[in-house]
């Protein structure tokens, strides 16, 4: 990892991600409230931005821009510069419940980025083991999707959508309909892959505690419509791995943190 | 012929198994007005078969088409609306007039009555596809082609499924009523005419022959969907 000032120096020619007075409202007539409203943002390589804010506030819509599902109605968003015109294989997405293909196994899912992008078999045929061990599903490949319970689900979700190489990782509320043993594992995953990967990852959640167990950068969103209200470093993720233990979680300065967000989060 | 079974009924009205058993026996070796019964059973299988081939290729296509392009949908969906609630022997006399009282024309009222279900579920698998398995395929780099043949057929196939089987019973239905109207040949004409002759054990051996053979034809469906969509059901 590059030293945070080093970063900051080549930041505003290197951003990954701009947006630039990104607005979208759903109601195109009359004067609705737009769900996100004028939002600036440049995100970066490598970083691991996690996004809060209470529920309706536009956080999915956010995404869904990113991801090229929804074209904004104002503002314009960037990756690498270019401006984003629909969906392409850039920004990987994990969905908050996998739609992982019923028909095939759990191999042929997360081989389905380079079938369809016709890279050569063989090629293909190693970075599916690689990414299974990745995940831990190896001993799972020839799974049928639902033999797989959520957290497997979601292992092989990521797995198909690392396997691409993206650019950036979408993430929205990935964790969320998994129980807290298996939200604790799958958290500890990610975090390990974004630390050998360097991957970027937007990671959309509901959970104080994981924003901070995970994230490098902490964006915090208004209520309807959405404005970021916050945008602030966090340091504890690179701590857990340097310390291989999760002491950090127990200090005063993440308390701290903890009780800032959630004032901002309540305030509203 | 006029013995009543158990002293009570008369066979005319219901003949005792062993009379049915009998004539079973009698129509297997000897047939029935000159075709054997396999013979009669086989030209109804022949004239379904067929009709349910065609109704399946043409109805599936147009049907997978209609869902994916809403102008194609514009011009199927009304005509589908309009045959499908219609009872297929209220238009048959049309089609006798069109193709005469051969098997053309039983062949074509069978495809249209197979038709109107396949297309129907066709249309509703493609349309019910999620959403996010669409987006998935778009942000993994596969074009539309390879949606369509990768994500939306397969997605649909539950769907299919279940007009195929709709379909199949109502051209069996069809079937049967439709030699019973007109034909020289087939269960459905043999029953009729044992009517004629007050023939109840024939009449009950084309009875039940027609049941087994509708239960057979639909667990042979039954069984190709449990194989094609195994995932069915199962999340
Ligand atoms: N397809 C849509 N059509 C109209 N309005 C929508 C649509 N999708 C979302 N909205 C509205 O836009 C606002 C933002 O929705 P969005 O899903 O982005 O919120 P969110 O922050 O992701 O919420 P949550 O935390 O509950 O997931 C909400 O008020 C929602 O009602
Ligand atoms: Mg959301």
């Amino acid at each position: 990892m590059t030293d945070k000032s080093m970063t900051n120096f080549f930041e505003t020619a290197n951003e990954l991600i701009s947006m630039d007075s990104l607005t979208l409202a759903y109601d195109k007539g009359g004067d609705a409230v737009p769900a996100i409203d004028k939002i600036n943002l440049n995100i970066y390589r490598g970083e691991f931005v996690c996004v809060m804010g209470p529920s309706g506030c536009g956080k999915s819509t956010l995404l869904n821009i990113l991801a090229g599902f929804l074209s904004p109605t104002g503002g314009t968003v960037k990756l690498n510069q270019k401006e984003i015109k629909g969906i392409d294989a850039h920004r990987g997405v994990v969905f908050q419940h996998p739609p992982l293909y019923e028909w095939y196994s759990v191999r042929k899912n997360i081989a389905f980025g380079p079938m369809m992008q016709k890279v050569p078999k063989k090629k293909t045929a190693e970075d599916v083991e690689t990414y299974l061990a990745k995940v831990g599903l190896t001993d799972f490949a020839e799974k049928k999707v639902y033999e797989l319970s959520g957290g497997m689900k979601q292992r092989a979700a990521i797995a198909s959508a690392l396997i691409n190489n993206p650019d950036i990782l979408l993430m929205d509320e990935p964790f969320g309909a998994l129980d807290a043993l298996t939200r604790e594992q799958m958290q500890a995953l990610i975090r390990k892959i974004w630390w050998n990967t360097g991957k970027t990852i937007f990671f959309i959640t509901h959970d104080v505690d994981e924003a901070l167990l995970l994230g490098t950068r902490i964006l915090v969103m208004s209520r309807r419509p959405g404005k970021i209200i916050a945008d602030f470093p966090a340091h504890f993720t690179k701590e857990f791995i340097e310390e291989n233990s999760d002491d950090a979680r127990y200090t005063e300065a993440f308390h701290q943190k903890r009780k800032y967000i959630l004032s901002l989060i309540n305030e509203q | 012929m006029l013995v009543t079974w158990d002293n009570r009924i008369s066979s005319i009205i219901i003949p005792s198994p062993a009379a049915i058993w009998t004539s079973f026996l009698d129509l297997a070796q000897n047939g029935y007005k000159g075709h054997t019964l396999w013979a009669h059973l086989g030209a109804s299988l022949r004239r379904l078969f067929i009709a349910y081939f065609f109704a399946i290729v043409t109805a599936i296509t147009l049907g997978l088409l209609s869902g994916y392009s809403e102008r194609v949908r514009a011009v199927f969906e009304p005509i589908i609306a309009f045959i499908r609630p219609l009872p297929p022997l209220g238009y048959y006399t049309i089609i006798i007039l069109w193709m005469g009282i051969g098997d053309n024309s039983k062949i074509f009222l069978l495809f249209l009555g197979a038709f109107a279900p396949i297309f129907v579920s066709c249309v509703a698998g493609v349309t019910r596809v999620k959403q996010d398995y669409i987006n998935r395929a778009r942000t993994l780099g596969a074009n539309r082609g390879q949606i369509f043949l990768h994500v939306i057929l397969p997605a649909a196939l539950p769907d299919i499924f279940v007009g195929l089987r709709n379909a199949m019973s109502v051209a069996y239905a069809t079937s049967v009523a439709a030699e019973m109207v007109a034909a020289v040949s087939g269960i459905g004409w043999m029953v009729l005419d044992a009517s004629k002759y007050l023939r109840s054990d024939v009449i009950f051996v084309g009875i039940i022959i027609m049941g087994i053979t509708g239960i057979l034809l639909d667990k042979i469906l039954l069984c190709l969907e449990t194989k094609i969509v195994f995932w069915k059901g199962k999340n």
